[in-house]
């Protein structure tokens, strides 16, 4: 599951790793997802060194794995912070007060949006609706999700996450 | 004595601490020397209440909320006298915001253990499975057809004709694939059926699949709702175990199991053709149309690919019959709609209704207007492809043909409210921004017209030849509406053209004048 792992328990690349995780979803219809999933669970991204080994595996061209991998916003080229707080800039946000939150949250940590804080403690990132509109505005740390967001909720979260 | 309460694992529930109030109420029940049995369920929908407590009595469940971690104990304590308590809301089927729906697709939602196929049969669910397997797989194509269902996505297109045209394909291999890839801001009513009433969407999909002959199913669920997957994962083992899917369902003929997949971020996947893509491994890109999904789907095979509340509101027409389906709603809309308040609105949630309440009905009467408490300026309808509508057009009926008779859409039901603080040359600029980010970059007007799109907004809002750059806005609406193959490029145009004739005052433009209206 995606999200799943806390990023403590990640591993550094290693492709002996990447090949158990790609080998145990190769069986699947459709596998390259699921493969880029867990990899993306198991490292905190997904290492460019993994492209050519999915591809050998799946018997596909390494600028197919590639041109999937940079199509999706999920999928990481390189780790993200300690954690991430993504914050939704979608309409029913908006309308509920979320643009000057995220400019806050952009203001204390001093990053933009898919920027990580200068101390490697959290990535901050646009994400387009959590489905929690009716208890907007919204944001997800790490796989929490946090509704009804105001601005004392906001340095809360960011002082969690930057401890 | 056991107190029996119900709780919500819903994530609009979680989000605003339904987790930390079970966990005070546990304290709570253990100081006081309380034996408690909390059923988690998905949430009611009435989420300005949330987090919602029940308690079970012998007349029915009695809710509080919303209760914050910190009303634990004067809130058991009220429980266990049967006294007063501020946050005390009745008996929940009393509720009237409850009370005046009409749940069809909704009736188990925030009822039932939604893990659980015990609770869910003892609710009337899987009822309409024994009756596609009694009536075999044309009459129930044939019943569909006749309830009038239309596809629940977006588009509204007839779900019995797409399972007619999959059931008359001969193929070794047949797809059922369900849309979970619910992105449209506004919406979140697949999220909750799918984390409240699971095994009602793996009953639609069941009896998709015994109609047309399909034997394997998907469900691609989009990453940003991890709480729905990991419920649709223990429903489908759930339903494993009690012999609703596998070989020989329900003790039929029929074999038929299904899988969760999960999204990377990406709202063009969405898009039925794009979904498909994406299941197969590749980039999400739309496909030109034909080939159907119904000839050529996942894998080139005959493929039924529905929304999550079409395939769940198949159970109940299968159990109550086409006509008791089709009595509900209006013209060409039958049936009842699962429509979502949101954004800034004071009772904000899931309200399931027939098809016809108007849009002031349900903005100002059912929602209670702006949760700011400033007056409502403009609502989208439909998500981030749907037209902005001012309070002039709050007679228009909820009804697909009432809505694109005033150049909107009703979409997958999601109502956003504003108040009068928006700026719609924001929105409107908003809107092509959003085109740009998720353009799957197939089709030119919406890759390239999205990004200029913003630029020409820029001009006019900075007063730079205004007029000129006003034509040209339109012009290049009618590029994007014509020359895009999906909604994303087609449809982009609603919440800009819809900005901009209703709110012309926001671009430097004179006021349009009430009368125009």
């Amino acid at each position: 599951m995606q999200q799943g792992r806390r990023s403590q328990d990640r591993v550094p690349w290693h492709q002996e790793v990447a090949l158990r995780v790609i080998r145990e979803h190769v069986h699947r219809e459709g596998p390259l997802l699921p493969i880029l999933h867990a990899l993306q669970d198991e490292f905190g991204y997904i290492d460019t060194a993994a492209e050519p080994l999915i591809a050998e595996i799946l018997n596909i061209t390494r600028a197919e794995v590639h041109g999937v991998i940079t199509f999706y916003h999920d999928f990481r080229r390189e780790p993200a912070g300690r954690h991430v707080l993504k914050l939704c800039r979608a309409e029913a946000c908006q309308s509920a007060g979320g643009d000057p939150l995220a400019a806050r949250a952009e203001a204390r940590l001093g990053v933009r949006m898919g920027g990580t804080a200068a101390d490697g403690s959290v990535t901050l990132e646009p994400v387009y609706c959590l489905g929690l509109c009716a208890t907007a505005p919204s944001a997800m740390l790490d796989s929490r999700v946090i509704g009804r967001l105001d601005e004392g909720r906001l340095d809360a979260l960011l002082a969690e996450a930057q401890e | 004595m056991t107190l029996r309460l119900f709780i919500p694992v819903d994530a609009g529930a979680l989000a605003v601490g339904a987790e930390e109030v079970a966990d005070a109420i546990r304290a709570a029940a253990a100081r006081h020397n309380v034996a408690l049995d909390i059923v988690r369920t998905g949430s009611l929908g009435l989420y300005w209440l949330e987090p919602l407590v029940e308690v079970g009595t012998p007349v029915g469940r009695v809710a509080y909320g919303p209760v914050a971690p910190g009303d634990a104990e004067s809130l058991l304590r009220a429980i266990l006298a049967d006294g007063a308590h501020p946050l005390r809301q009745g008996l929940s089927e009393e509720i009237p915001w409850l009370k005046r729906q009409t749940r069809l697709t909704f009736a188990r939602c925030g009822v039932v253990d939604p893990r659980s196929l015990e609770d869910y049969c003892a609710h009337g669910g899987g009822k309409g499975l024994e009756r596609a397997l009694a009536l075999g797989a044309e009459a129930t194509v044939e019943e569909v057809v006749g309830s009038g269902l239309r596809g629940r996505g977006g588009a509204g297109f007839p779900t019995g004709i797409k399972w007619r045209t999959v059931a008359q394909t001969s193929a070794q291999q047949k797809y059922i694939v369900c849309n979970a890839d619910e992105g449209d801001s506004g919406t979140f009513a697949d999220r909750m059926i799918m984390e409240g009433d699971p095994l009602v969407l793996i009953e639609g999909m069941a009896i998709a699949a015994i109609a047309v002959g399909a034997t394997k199913g998907y469900v691609y669920i989009r990453s940003e709702y991890p709480h729905a997957a990991a419920t649709m994962e223990a429903a489908i083992a759930a339903a494993r175990r009690g012999g609703l899917l596998g070989n020989r369902i329900a003790g039929s003929a029929f074999n038929f199991d299904m899988e969760v997949r999960v999204g990377a971020g990406a709202y063009v996947c969405g898009e039925e053709t794009s979904l498909l893509d994406s299941l197969e491994g590749k980039r999400g890109l739309v496909r030109a149309k034909p080939p159907l999904p119904a000839h050529k789907g996942l894998f080139g095979r005959p493929t039924v690919i529905n929304n999550v509340l079409s395939f769940a509101s198949v159970p109940i027409i299968m159990d109550r019959g086409a006509a008791f389906y089709r009595d509900f709603g209006m013209g060409k809309s039958r049936g009842t709609m699962p429509i979502q308040l949101a954004g800034n609105i004071k009772h904000g949630g899931l309200f399931e209704t027939a098809f016809g309440i108007t849009l002031g009905e349900l903005v100002d009467d059912v929602g209670g207007g702006t949760r700011s408490g400033r007056p409502v300026r403009a609502v989208q309808v439909g998500g981030p492809l749907g037209a902005y509508f001012p309070r002039a057009l709050f007679d228009t009926p909820f009804d697909y043909e009432a809505f694109a008779a005033r150049e909107g859409l009703i979409g997958h039901g999601g109502v956003v409210v504003f108040d009068d603080t928006v700026d719609m040359a924001k929105q409107a600029r908003f809107a092509m921004e959003f085109c740009a980010i998720e353009s799957c970059g197939k089709c030119t007007p919406c890759r390239v017209g999205s990004t200029r799109g913003m630029e020409v907004i820029d001009r006019i809002v900075g007063g730079e030849n205004r007029a000129a750059n006003l034509t040209l806005l339109e012009d290049l609406c009618h590029t994007l509406k014509f020359g895009s193959l999906c909604a994303l490029g087609g449809f982009t145009p609603y919440p800009v053209m819809s900005a901009l004739t209703h709110f012309p005052e926001d671009f430097g433009a004179p006021p349009r004048l009430q009368a125009a209206e």
